[in-house]
């Protein structure tokens, strides 16, 4: 009867999208990758794992690259998680009025397209006539006036800070979700017990956030393996600034369809290796 | 009486009136900054324009051929995004309902796709086998799959909240399945169905990928491709720069002051149950 109520082909229409937009590509990937194909030449031949050495030379650009996500990866993510952790606390058990109003203006950011985001921090990072050193020199910090984009050691960081700005307020109101969600007994039975701030944030809290905080770390880290958008608009991936992302597209313009191809293919294995991950801790999520 | 107490809220309310400062000042700045001149504007400062330069607008949303880009950000956000939410819906269903092996391997196949990247190389190649490069038809299609995985995985979780006695009752008074469906699960579905839709709306609005990589033609650009193609030509000016993104952005925070208790919640339900 079962097949009847529920007719399997109700998710035909899914499937085949998905199909053909997403798993045809990745299946594609695997066999392009071993081939020399690209933009000039109508013959593809084998080349064995000649785009393999080439992406993972260590010496090559594709290894900083790798570096470079890695770093954004780690860095975003922690910076995210610290500061978000720390505005989700002040809203849910600091400020008592407004709390809705601050917490809807520091998720703004987080809505508006990354792209957009990124022209308007090329402007205020100008080092001649951008907002940031101006008003360091407004307050007397001249000397911290940088030249943010450009300075080879300091760009990264630069898009890492702008990053963090706008992808802040969405790990937010995750966690302000997650608080919410500790029954309060938990606090009041702390308070009994005579327990200081930070023994409840250490003891009672962040136990009680961990399976949050495991999603939002992995949501982070999803994010900043596949950064492009942020690192395109404002360095285009120069200044130390490339990402997996950035030379995939670098390579697709310049017509080496077969090194981007193994790229991607690459990327895509580890990332199968986290999506398995990330599944195991959803639906532990959904079980509790 | 508290003096301590009122000092620490003082401090709290600092703090968070400074973090909703430092969210909103980038944003403040490109409102104020697109209604000055051009020599005004080049230093993007705080300061309000001395006379508003309401002309910019006209002059943004002719060069930078806004109009167009406007409607085809609406026909791949709303055409993508009715697509993926009805066939997210109808897949979700059968899944959650029916969970034999098959229907869970297919359900763990499409939410796999939440993390797994796309390869746009081997993509584009699929998209030229398919005739669909460079079409508005292939953009749509390929946005809906985009948001298929995460729709998905919300409908298929908020179908635990619809009473399966529905569906059962509705087949033995002789309802099929697509009438049921149609009529009874969908109604049902509602919440989940519009936290799904603004969402993807917002998604496919931002996009930029895609149609950097699939569209060639000036005319089938979204807004987004049409901005910074704006401001490579005009980087020097930031007016129009600041007009044609206010423009941009206009329509999501619009869609965020109307929707944003779908939109916060929805994006909380993907991570916290309960």
């Amino acid at each position: 009867m079962k097949n009847k109520v529920y007719p399997t082909w109700f998710a035909g229409g899914a499937l085949l999208l998905f199909g053909v937009f997403v798993l045809l590509p990745s299946v594609l990937g695997l066999v392009y990758s071993f081939t020399d194909w690209n933009a000039y030449s109508d013959d593809i031949h084998w080349v064995g794992l000649d785009n393999f050495a080439t992406v993972l030379d260590p010496n090559g650009d594709y290894v900083s690259a790798m570096q470079h996500t890695v770093l954004f990866t780690i860095a975003t993510t922690i910076l995210k998680t610290a500061i978000a952790l720390g505005l989700a606390i002040l809203l849910t058990s600091g400020v008592k009025r407004l709390s809705y109003l601050y917490r809807a203006l520091i998720y703004l950011p987080a809505v508006l397209p990354i792209l957009v985001v990124g022209i308007v921090f090329r402007s205020i990072l100008d080092p001649e006539y951008g907002l940031l050193n101006s008003t360091l020199q407004l307050i007397g910090l001249g000397g911290l006036a940088q030249q943010w984009l450009t300075d080879v050691g300091l760009t990264l960081w630069a898009v890492i800070g702008v990053d963090t700005w706008r992808g802040v307020g969405y790990i937010m109101v995750i966690l302000i979700a997650g608080l919410l969600s500790i029954p309060r007994e938990y606090y009041e039975a702390a308070s009994i017990d005579g327990a200081s701030g930070l023994q409840v944030f250490w003891y009672v809290t962040l136990p009680l956030l961990k399976p949050v905080l495991a999603v939002t770390t992995v949501l982070n880290v999803l994010y900043g393996l596949r950064v492009f958008d942020m690192v395109f608009v404002l360095t285009n991936g120069q200044y130390g600034t490339s990402t997996v992302y950035t030379m995939v597209f670098d390579n697709f313009s310049r017509g080496l369809y077969g090194v981007a191809t193994a790229l991607s293919t690459l990327f895509f294995l580890v990332m199968v290796a986290l999506g398995y991950v990330v599944i195991r801790v959803m639906r532990r999520g959904e079980v509790a | 009486m508290h003096p301590i107490r009122a000092f620490r809220a003082t401090v709290l309310n600092v703090s968070a009136s400074g973090a909703s400062l430092i969210a909103l000042a980038p944003i403040y700045i490109v409102f104020v900054n697109a209604l000055k001149t051009q020599p005004e504007a080049s230093s993007m400062g705080v300061e309000l324009p001395v006379n508003p330069q309401w002309g910019n607008f006209g002059t943004v949303i002719d060069q930078g051929k806004l109009v167009t880009a406007f409607f085809n950000s609406m026909l791949y956000s709303f055409g993508g995004t009715v697509l993926a939410v009805l066939l997210s819906a109808l897949a979700a269903y059968v899944l959650a309902r029916h969970r034999t092996k098959r229907n869970q391997i297919i359900y763990l196949l499409l939410i796999m796709g939440i993390a797994v990247p796309t390869n746009f190389v081997t993509l584009m190649k699929v998209m030229q086998i398919t005739h669909l490069i460079n079409s508005q038809i292939g953009m749509v299609l390929l946005y809906a799959a985009t948001q298929i995985p995460f729709s998905v995985f919300l409908i298929y979780a908020f179908l635990d909240s619809v009473p399966k006695e529905l569906d059962e009752a509705a087949f033995i008074d002789g309802c099929s399945p697509i009438r049921t469906f149609i009529s009874i699960i969908l109604p049902m579905l509602t919440p989940v169905l519009v936290t799904c839709g603004i969402l993807s709306i917002l998604n496919i609005w931002n996009e930029f990928l895609m149609p950097l990589y699939f569209l060639n033609s000036t005319d089938s650009w979204p807004m987004t491709l049409a901005i910074y193609n704006f401001f490579g030509q005009y980087q020097s000016d930031w007016s129009l720069v600041s007009a044609d993104v206010v423009l941009t952005i206009l329509p999501v925070i619009l869609i965020y002051v109307v929707a944003q208790r779908w939109i916060l919640s929805g994006v909380s339900a993907g991570a916290v149950k309960g």
